[in-house]
C-alpha cells in the first residue's frame, strides 16, 4: 500500500469513528441517515457481486434483504434467538435462497435474468404479503427487540452506527477478499465471455451460483440489521423500487468496484435528503440522473479500472529486483 | 361460469396482447426489453382521460389523441434513452429504462397525484347476454377495438411497402440498411406504433378497472412481457396469442385457484417457459442463449 494509499484509509477510518459524535450534536436523524448509508452500502456491495463481478443482471435484491429481515425478525420475536445468533441465521437463509433462485436462473442471460428475479422479488414481497399467519401480512411484525451484549441492551443510534459500521467493514473485506481471489477471476472471466471460461477450464454455473449465494448472504445480514434497528418489519420496505434503487447504486458508483457501491450508496441515500426542499422532483431526477449517467459514463462514478497486466512488462519489472 | 370466466379472460387477454405487441416488435428488432413500455401504457391512460376529463372530449377523440400524443412519447423515449446506447453492452440500455420507467411514474404523480383516479363512466352499466354469457358494453369494445387493431397492425405489417421494410428490418438491421431501408425510422416507427397500441390499451383497463395509477404500469407491464415471452417475443402473432393465453390462464387460475396469488400465476408462468422452451410457442429456436 502507498503512503498516500494508507493516508486516506486511515483519515477515512479517523472520520468513520469521530462521526457519531459531531453529528449527535447536530441531531438524531443525521445519524439515521448514516445509518442507512451503512445499510445500502452492505446490499449494494452484495449486489454488486452478481452484477458487477458475476454479470449477472439480478433484479429483485431487495428480496433477499427481505427474507433476512423477516428471518431475523422471527427468529427473535417466536424463538427468543439473540441478535448474535439471528443475524448470522437469517444471513444462511437469504443466502440459501440465493442459491435456490440462482439454480434454476444461472441458465438465463441479460434481460431474461433480470425479469425473472424481478418476479422472484415480486413473488417473494406477495408471500409477504398474503401468508398472514406467519408474517401478518401488511401490518407487519412490530417488537422487534435490539441487540444486546453482555446485559447491555443498544439502544442509542451511536451503538447501531458502530454495529452497522463494523457489518459494513466486514462486508467489505469479505467481498474484498472473495473478488480478488482465483474465485474473483473466475467471476470476471465469466463476466466478460461465459464461453471463453469454459473453455480454460471455469465452471460458469458453479461460480454464478456462488455469486448468486454470497449476494443474498450479505443483503441478509442488511436485513437482519434493519430488522432489529428499526423493530419493525413490513412488505413496504422491500418493494420493486427498493431493487431498483439498490441497482441504481451500484450503476451509479460502479460496477465491480467496492467503493464504487459505498459510494452509490451515500449519494443516492443522501440525495433525497438533500433534494427535500424540491422533493416533488427528486424521482424523477433520479430518473433522467440514470439515464444520463448509462449515455455519458456508464462504468459509473468510481468504476473499475480495467486491469492491465501486461505479461512481458510483469516480467522485466520481475528482471529489475 | 366457465364460459364467463372464458370471456373474462379473453377480454383481459386482448388487452396484454396490445401491451405485449409493444415490447415484442421493439425486441424483435433492437433486442432489448424495454422496460418503461408498462409506463408508456399507463401514460397513455392518464392522457386518455385527461382528454375526456379536463377537455371534455368524446371517446373516440381520446382514444385518437392519447394514441398520438403516446406514440410520440415513445419516440421521444427512443431518441433520447435509447438511440444513444444502441452499440453498448446490452446491460446498459436496460438501464436506461429503468430510468425511463422511474423518469415517467414520478412524471405521472407529480401531473395528476398518487391517488387512484376512476375512469368517466363513458359507458352504462347495461349488459348484453348470449346463452349462459354475460358481456358488459365495456368487454365488448375491448373485444372489437382490440380485434381491429390487431387486424390492422397484422395487414400493415404484411400488405404495405413499409410494413414489409420493417420485418425486413426486424431480420437484420445491417442487411435492411444495405438494402436501402432507413433503419433508425423503422425503429421509431416501431416504438410510435406499439405505444400507440399501448395507450389503447391503458385507456381501456382505465375504463374496464374504472382506476388509473401511476404505478398501474407496472404489473400490466410484466404481464404484457410474459405474455410476448410465451408466444415468441419477436413474433407479432406470438404476442397475440400468448395475450389471449395469458389472459385465460390469470383468469381462470384466479377463479379456480386462489385470487391472492393471481398475479404469482403469470411469474411462474414466465419462469417455466422460460427454462423450458425461452424461444416461446411461435418464436424461431435462435442459436443464442437467453
Amino acid at each position: 500500500m502507498s503512503l498516500r494509499k494508507t493516508t486516506a484509509v486511515g483519515a477515512a477510518a479517523a472520520v468513520l469513528i469521530v462521526l457519531p459524535l459531531v453529528l449527535q450534536q447536530v441531531n438524531d436523524y443525521w445519524m439515521h441517515i448514516v445509518i442507512m448509508i451503512g445499510i445500502f452500502s452492505i446490499l449494494s456491495m452484495s449486489l454488486n457481486v452478481i452484477i458487477g463481478y458475476a454479470g449477472q443482471f439480478a433484479l429483485g435484491h431487495a428480496a433477499f434483504y427481505g427474507i433476512g429481515a423477516y428471518s431475523a425478525a422471527l427468529l427473535m420475536i417466536h424463538f427468543h434467538v439473540s441478535f448474535w445468533i439471528a443475524l448470522p441465521a437469517a444471513a444462511v437463509i437469504a443466502g440459501f435462497f440465493g442459491f435456490l433462485l440462482g439454480t434454476p436462473v444461472i441458465r438465463l442471460r441479460g434481460d431474461y435474468l433480470g425479469i425473472v428475479t424481478l418476479g422472484f422479488g415480486e413473488i417473494v414481497r406477495l408471500i409477504f404479503v398474503n401468508w398472514v399467519d406467519v408474517t401478518r401480512g401488511p401490518m407487519g411484525l412490530p417488537g422487534i427487540p435490539a441487540p444486546t451484549l453482555f446485559g447491555y441492551t443498544f439502544s442509542g443510534k451511536t451503538e447501531f452506527y458502530y454495529l452497522i459500521l463494523a457489518l459494513a467493514l466486514l462486508t467489505f473485506f469479505v467481498i474484498h477478499r472473495i473478488v480478488h481471489s482465483g474465485i474473483g477471476l473466475s467471476l470476471l472471466t465469466i463476466r466478460e465471455d461465459e464461453t471463453l471460461a469454459q473453455s480454460v477450464g471455469i465452471r460458469p454455473n458453479k461460480y454464478k451460483l456462488l455469486a448468486f449465494t454470497v449476494g443474498g448472504f450479505f443483503a441478509g445480514i442488511a436485513g437482519a440489521f434493519w430488522a432489529s434497528y428499526i423493530s419493525f418489519v413490513s412488505p413496504d420496505a422491500f418493494r420493486y423500487l427498493d431493487s431498483v434503487n439498490i441497482l441504481a447504486m451500484v450503476i451509479l458508483g460502479g460496477s465491480a468496484s467496492l467503493p464504487g457501491s459505498v459510494l452509490g450508496a451515500v449519494i443516492l441515500v443522501l440525495a433525497p435528503e438533500l433534494l427535500r426542499y424540491m422533493s416533488d422532483y427528486r424521482m424523477m431526477l433520479l430518473g433522467l440522473a440514470i439515464v444520463l449517467m448509462m449515455i455519458f459514463k456508464p462504468t459509473g462514478f468510481w468504476g473499475e479500472k480495467h486491469r492491465k497486466y501486461n505479461f512481458y512488462g510483469m516480467v522485466r519489472k520481475g528482471e529489475g529486483k | 361460469m366457465l364460459l364467463q370466466q372464458l370471456t373474462n379472460g379473453l377480454t383481459i387477454g386482448m388487452i396484454y396482447a396490445l401491451i405485449a405487441l409493444g415490447y415484442t416488435m421493439v425486441y424483435g428488432i433492437l433486442k432489448i426489453v424495454n422496460f418503461a413500455h408498462g409506463d408508456i401504457f399507463m401514460m397513455g391512460s392518464f392522457l386518455g382521460l385527461f382528454f375526456m376529463k379536463e377537455l371534455d372530449l368524446p371517446l373516440y377523440l381520446a382514444f385518437l389523441l392519447s394514441a398520438v400524443v403516446t406514440s410520440g412519447i415513445g419516440i421521444l423515449i427512443e431518441r433520447f434513452a435509447y438511440r444513444p446506447l444502441r452499440m453498448a453492452d446490452r446491460i446498459v440500455p436496460l438501464i436506461s429504462a429503468l430510468g425511463v420507467s422511474t423518469f415517467l411514474i414520478s412524471l405521472a404523480q407529480k401531473i395528476w397525484g398518487t391517488e387512484m383516479r376512476p375512469f368517466p363512466t363513458a359507458f352504462g352499466s347495461r349488459t348484453y347476454t348470449l346463452g349462459s354469457i354475460t358481456f358488459s358494453e365495456i368487454q365488448i369494445l375491448i373485444l372489437i377495438l382490440s380485434f381491429i387493431l390487431m387486424l390492422g397492425l397484422h395487414l400493415f405489417v404484411t400488405k404495405t411497402k413499409t410494413g414489409t421494410a420493417m420485418r425486413a428490418t426486424s431480420m437484420s438491421l445491417t442487411n435492411a440498411a444495405l438494402m436501402g431501408i432507413n433503419t433508425n425510422r423503422m425503429i421509431s416507427l416501431a416504438f410510435g406504433i406499439g405505444s400507440a397500441l399501448a395507450a389503447c390499451a391503458g385507456i381501456m383497463v382505465g375504463i374496464y378497472y374504472n382506476a388509473v395509477y401511476p404505478t398501474m404500469g407496472y404489473m400490466a407491464g410484466i404481464n404484457a412481457f410474459t405474455a410476448a415471452v410465451l408466444g415468441g417475443i419477436g413474433s407479432i402473432p406470438g404476442a397475440m396469442l400468448g395475450g389471449v393465453l395469458l389472459g385465460l390462464v390469470e383468469t381462470l387460475g384466479g377463479a379456480y385457484i386462489s385470487t391472492q396469488y393471481k398475479s404469482v400465476i403469470s411469474f411462474a408462468i414466465l419462469i417455466i417457459v422460460l427454462l423450458i422452451r425461452p424461444s416461446g410457442i411461435l418464436g424461431k429456436k435462435d442459436i443464442n442463449k437467453v
